[in-house]
């Protein structure tokens, strides 16, 4: 959410607003000429590489280094009466246990850890996205759709594993006429193979565009003089809003995952 | 310079969440990103934090098992030194009860002893007092003859004192 201008200086002037830049994937410890990266005209050298140090690795590292903070250094001690940030991850972990306990039942208990992963890395991913000049990991369809997928091939697994051809009985809804059952099927398999997108696309969709949203009205303050008053008011109004989305995106894509999960290790409620 | 401007439109037009070239840098890094995590909380986090609700759950359960028990022993405490109480009394109200026979036997002798020297006492002069009477009367017998003959002489006559007496001994007898 960067509020400052970016190098673009060989544009047009006028109202300069890029409110997309604040998601470019940038390598920390070079500058890429603009044109270099071309890979259908075989210009490469320009190109991001997989194992470079980018803005990504950045963000998600102090992720990484919050989470150890919270839940190891924090922990440390291990106090019957926990301290502050003790009784924070403390409320994390009820939270997240409750909700796998809940919602997957108790079959589902093992995929704690796991779900405890999503939930705590998309949760400091957005709230992290919020600090001013940060870059937002889970604004782009990269990490939304990994982490999706990940989810729709451990249900499909685990759901074959535990359950064999039986898996596929969810598509099958008993439940219904017969008549119909074959076209509900066809329902059920089209909304089962949608997940991961409408999954995916949810948690980055929200994020980019309340992100930039705020860029936007950040551009306009810029040029506004005085009445910049408006679009500051603005930025702060949806900057509240986007705390909310933060933590709220977090909740939705995981207890999602715990759903999904369900069907996977629990009864079939179909 | 033509491809740089294209490319550079193309760069700033397009989303740069659909630059595609970027793409295996993100799931590289979002990878290692999520193993760190998952290993830090499955190894050290999330066993830790366990165990420290449990302990907890523990020291509280442990904690109120305790009081429960204190409780007990307190009620236990209250109803021994309630029958305590109970058999000192009744003991008291025994030694009283006790004593007080004893010092009504003591009072019952004294009192039946005391009686009896009365009576004695009152005997021995009762006897007294009617040997004094008899002797009063046999003082007023002597007198009385006396005083008659003294009488008799007086008027003149001579006193015979048997006949004197006599008729004193047969006046006082009637």
């Amino acid at each position: 959410m960067a509020t400052g201008t970016e190098e673009h200086g060989g544009e047009a002037g006028g109202l300069a607003i890029h409110p997309m830049d604040q998601f470019i994937v940038k390598p920390l410890f070079r500058d890429i000429e603009p044109g270099t990266c071309v890979p259908a005209d075989g210009i490469t050298e320009g190109c991001v590489k997989w194992y470079e140090v980018t803005n990504v690795t950045l963000w998600m590292g102090i992720a990484v280094l919050v989470l150890i903070g919270l839940f190891v250094l924090s922990t440390r001690h291990r106090g019957i009466v926990p301290s502050r940030l003790q009784s924070v991850a403390e409320l994390f972990y009820g939270f997240i246990h409750n909700m796998v306990e809940e919602v997957t039942g108790h079959e589902g208990a093992k995929f704690f850890p796991y779900v405890m992963t999503l939930f705590m890395f998309i949760f400091l991913a957005n709230i992290l996205g919020l600090i001013p000049m940060s870059f937002t990991t889970t604004s782009h369809i990269a990490v939304t759709a990994v982490l999706a997928m990940m989810v729709f091939l451990t249900v499909t697994l685990v759901g074959f594993w535990r359950k064999g051809i039986g898996f596929l009985s969810m598509f099958w809804v008993s439940s219904a006429p017969l008549i119909l059952r074959p076209v509900l099927a066809v329902i059920e398999v089209i909304s089962y193979f949608v997940r991961p997108l409408s999954h995916s696309i949810r948690l980055g969709g929200n994020l980019m565009a309340g992100h930039a949203v705020i860029k936007v009205f950040a551009g306009f303050a810029g040029v506004m003089g005085v009445a910049s008053i408006v679009p500051i008011a603005g930025i702060a109004a949806v900057y509240g809003l986007e705390v909310l989305v933060a933590a709220v995106q977090a909740y939705v894509f995981t207890i999602l995952t715990c759903v999904y999960l369900r069907d996977a290790v629990g009864d079939a409620h179909h | 310079m033509a491809t740089d401007a294209t490319a550079e439109a193309g760069k700033s037009a397009g989303l740069p969440q659909l630059d595609f070239t970027t793409w295996p840098n993100q799931i590289f890094w979002l990878l290692v990103t999520l193993v760190v995590i998952y290993l830090v909380l499955s190894k050290v986090a999330l066993p830790r934090i366990g165990a420290v609700l449990a302990e907890r759950k523990g020291t509280i359960t442990n904690d109120l098992a305790a009081a429960e028990e204190l409780r007990q022993k307190a009620v236990e405490a209250e109803r021994a030194f309630n029958e305590a109480l109970a058999t000192a009394r009744a003991e008291a109200a025994k030694i009283v009860a006790a004593a007080k026979a004893d010092i009504q036997k003591d009072l019952d002798a004294a009192t039946a002893k005391a009686d009896a020297e009365i009576a004695a006492k009152a005997a021995d002069s009762e006897g007294k007092i009617a040997e004094i009477r008899a002797g009063a009367l046999e003082a007023v017998e002597a007198v009385a003859k006396d005083t008659a003959r003294e009488l008799v002489t007086a008027l003149g006559g001579s006193a015979d004192a048997r006949a004197v007496t006599a008729a004193v001994s047969a006046r006082l007898k009637g």
